[in-house]
C-alpha cells in the first residue's frame, strides 16, 4: 500500500511517498529531500505531532494577550484540548519571554511558554 | 532624537530591524528607524504560529519570539526607533519629514534612506466582490490582529476566500479559538500558499478547501448573512448552475499582498511594474543616490528570513555609501525571460562585482509564471550564453525561488542578462 504525505517540518513542503507492507511497516520512502522527511513520515504514521500557538489572556498589561506555544510539537490529537484550555487562563503582567505557562501539559511532559513578554505599565 | 543622521530606516518590520542592525555594525554611525506602530516588529507580532527562522536561526520559531531576537539586538546596539510616528515625506535629496501626536512635526536628514515600508493586503475593492455592503468582511490580517493583539472575536461562522498563506493560517488560528470555519474557497487551480500550511492549518483541522471556485455574491444587510461560491472554468469565467449559497457571519479575504510604495514614489524611486516594488540592484539600492529598499516593500516574499536578508544588504550597503565606499556603477540589466514573471534585482552593478572579494554571492529572488511540474532549469543568460544554470525539482507560481550566485559566473558579462526557465 502506498501513502502519501507532504512534508511540514521546512517550507520547502516535500511531496513524500511511502510504501508499507501487509503489516503497516514501511518499507519504502521516495520524494523526502533529506532525513528531516523521512523521520516526519515515520512520526505521521506512528505519532503524529504538532506545534501549538495560541495566545493567553493578561490582566495588569500593556497588552490583553500574550502569544505562547509548545517548546516541542505535542500528539496531534492534543490540540484541540490544549487550545481549549488555554482559552480559560489568565495571566499577571509582567510576562517574560520563554515563561511558561503551563508545566507538562495534559502529562505530554511538554511545556507551554510565552513566545514573547508582556510588560506591565512603565515598562516593567 | 537628533535632526541629521546616517541611515536612517522607514518601517520597522523584519526587513527594517535587519537593515538597522546590518547599517549599525557596517559602521554607520547615528541609526535611527520610524515606525508608525506602537511597537517594533512589523506584522510579526500578530504571526503568533511557528515556521520562522528555519534560514536565519536554523530553528523553528514563532513570529513574535524571531522578531524578539532582532529588537534586542538592535536596543543592544543602541539603534533608535522612534515609534507611533508616521512619516509623511521622503526627497531625493533625503531629508525626510514625519509627524506623531508627541512632537508634531518632524524633520531629518539622513546621509542614506532605508525604505522598509512593507506591504498591505488587498481588500474587497482591489478584488471587486459584487453583492451588499455588510459589516462582516475582513482581509485575513485584520482578522489576525483583532484575534491575536487585541483579543476580539469579530465572528462565528467564517467562510475564506483564498488560499494565501495567511488565509489558511487563519483558518487554523480561529478554529483553536473556538470559532467554526466552513470552507476555503480558491479562485486558481492550485493552492497558493505553501502546501505544508495546507496539511497543517486545513487538512488537521477537516477544513474543505474548493478549488478554481470564487465568492460570486455576498448576502446581507447589516451583517453578512451568507455567500454565494461559484465554480470557474480554465479563463477564470464563472460556470453557471454551479453556485451554492453558504450561511456565514463573516467572510475573510486573503487574496494577495501589495507593496506599499507612496513615499518610494515621492523620493523618485522608479518602481518595477511586475513586482511592485522599486526597481533595485543587487544591493537593493534604488535608482536615487543613496536610498535602497528591502523586504515587501520590493517584492512579496514567502518567508520572513529572505526579508531579512534583503534588509542585512540593504543596510550593509547603506552604511557603505555614507562611508563614502560606493562604486559608481556600471548596470545590466536582469530581465524575465521566457516562463519567469519578476525578477529582484531588477539589475547588477557589474562595476561592484568586480570589486567585491570578500562576499562573492549574491540573492536573486524570481517568480515562474506557470506550474512546471517536473524538473525545471533556471539559466542566466548573456545573449546565448548560459552564464549560470540551477535546477529545481518542480517550480510553482506560489513559490518564490532564490538563487544564490556565485557573482565570478557573472563577471564575463556583456551585456544585459536573461532569466529563463525551462523544462529542457
Amino acid at each position: 500500500m502506498e501513502r502519501k504525505f507532504v512534508c511540514i517540518r521546512c517550507p520547502q513542503g516535500c511531496e513524500i511517498t511511502t510504501t508499507l507492507n501487509g503489516n503497516g511497516a514501511i518499507t519504502e520512502i521516495t520524494g523526502n529531500s533529506c532525513r528531516i522527511g523521512a523521520d516526519f513520515v515515520k512520526a505521521e504514521l506512528t505519532d503524529a505531532r504538532r506545534t501549538l500557538t495560541t495566545t493567553v489572556r493578561v490582566s495588569g498589561g500593556t497588552r490583553p494577550l500574550c502569544p505562547v506555544w509548545t517548546e516541542k510539537p505535542v500528539p496531534k490529537d492534543k490540540v484541540l484540548d490544549l487550545a481549549a484550555q488555554l482559552r480559560t487562563i489568565t495571566l499577571n503582567a509582567p510576562v517574560s519571554a520563554g515563561q511558561i505557562i503551563i508545566k507538562n501539559a495534559a502529562g505530554t511532559g511538554i511545556n507551554i511558554v510565552a513566545s514573547a513578554p508582556v510588560m506591565a505599565p512603565g515598562g516593567k | 532624537m537628533n535632526t541629521t543622521y546616517d541611515v536612517v530606516v522607514v518601517g520597522a518590520g523584519p526587513a527594517g530591524l535587519a537593515a538597522a542592525i546590518e547599517a549599525k555594525k557596517t559602521g554607520a554611525g547615528d541609526v535611527l528607524i520610524i515606525e508608525r506602530n506602537d511597537e517594533p516588529g512589523g506584522i510579526l507580532p500578530q504571526c503568533i504560529h511557528n515556521g520562522f527562522g528555519s534560514v536565519i536561526f536554523k530553528k523553528d520559531l514563532p513570529g513574535p519570539a524571531y522578531a524578539y531576537n532582532f529588537i534586542e539586538e538592535a536596543k543592544t546596539l543602541g539603534i533608535e526607533i522612534v515609534l507611533d510616528t508616521m512619516v509623511l515625506n521622503i526627497t531625493p535629496d533625503k531629508k525626510i519629514t514625519a509627524a506623531n501626536s508627541r512632537d508634531g512635526f518632524l524633520e531629518f536628514e539622513a546621509g542614506a534612506i532605508i525604505l522598509a515600508m512593507g506591504c498591505r493586503e488587498r481588500t474587497r475593492a482591489n478584488i471587486r466582490v459584487p453583492g451588499d455592503r455588510p459589516a462582516g468582511v475582513f482581509t485575513a490580517g485584520t482578522v489576525q490582529r483583532l484575534v491575536n493583539i487585541e483579543g476580539l472575536m469579530p465572528g462565528k461562522n467564517f467562510v475564506i476566500l483564498g488560499s494565501g498563506d495567511i488565509g489558511m493560517i487563519m483558518a487554523r488560528r480561529l478554529t483553536l479559538e473556538g470559532a467554526n470555519v466552513l470552507k476555503v474557497v480558491e479562485l486558481m487551480p492550485c493552492l497558493t500558499g505553501l502546501r505544508r500550511n495546507y496539511v497543517q492549518c486545513l487538512q488537521d483541522f477537516n477544513i474543505p478547501l474548493s478549488l478554481s471556485t470564487t465568492i460570486k455574491r455576498i448576502i446581507g444587510k447589516k451583517r453578512v448573512e451568507a455567500v454565494e461560491t461559484v465554480k470557474v472554468d480554465e479563463s477564470l469565467n464563472p460556470i453557471s448552475g454551479t453556485q451554492e449559497t453558504i450561511a456565514c457571519d463573516s467572510l475573510l479575504l486573503s487574496v494577495g499582498l501589495i507593496p506599499e510604495n507612496e513615499l518610494s514614489k515621492k523620493a523618485g524611486v522608479i518602481l518595477d511594474p511586475l513586482t511592485g516594488g522599486p526597481a533595485v540592484d543587487e544591493n537593493m539600492a534604488t535608482n536615487i543616490n543613496g536610498i535602497y529598499a528591502a523586504g515587501n516593500v520590493v517584492t512579496i516574499y514567502d518567508l520572513v528570513d529572505y526579508v531579512s536578508k534583503a534588509g542585512m544588504i540593504a543596510g550593509t550597503n547603506a552604511a557603505l555609501y555614507t562611508m563614502g565606499k560606493s562604486s559608481s556603477p556600471k548596470y545590466y540589466r536582469l530581465i524575465p525571460g521566457d516562463g519567469v514573471r519578476s525578477v529582484v534585482p531588477q539589475r547588477i552593478n557589474t562595476s561592484n562585482i568586480a570589486l567585491k572579494s570578500s562576499s562573492t554571492e549574491i540573492l536573486i529572488e524570481l517568480r515562474v509564471l506557470h506550474e512546471f511540474d517536473s524538473k525545471v532549469f533556471i539559466d542566466i543568460m548573456d545573449g546565448d550564453k548560459v552564464l549560470y544554470s540551477h535546477m529545481e525539482k518542480y517550480a510553482r507560481p506560489a513559490e518564490m525561488i532564490t538563487l544564490r550566485v556565485d557573482t565570478s559566473k557573472l563577471a564575463g558579462a556583456t551585456g544585459d542578462l536573461t532569466v529563463v526557465v525551462s523544462s529542457k
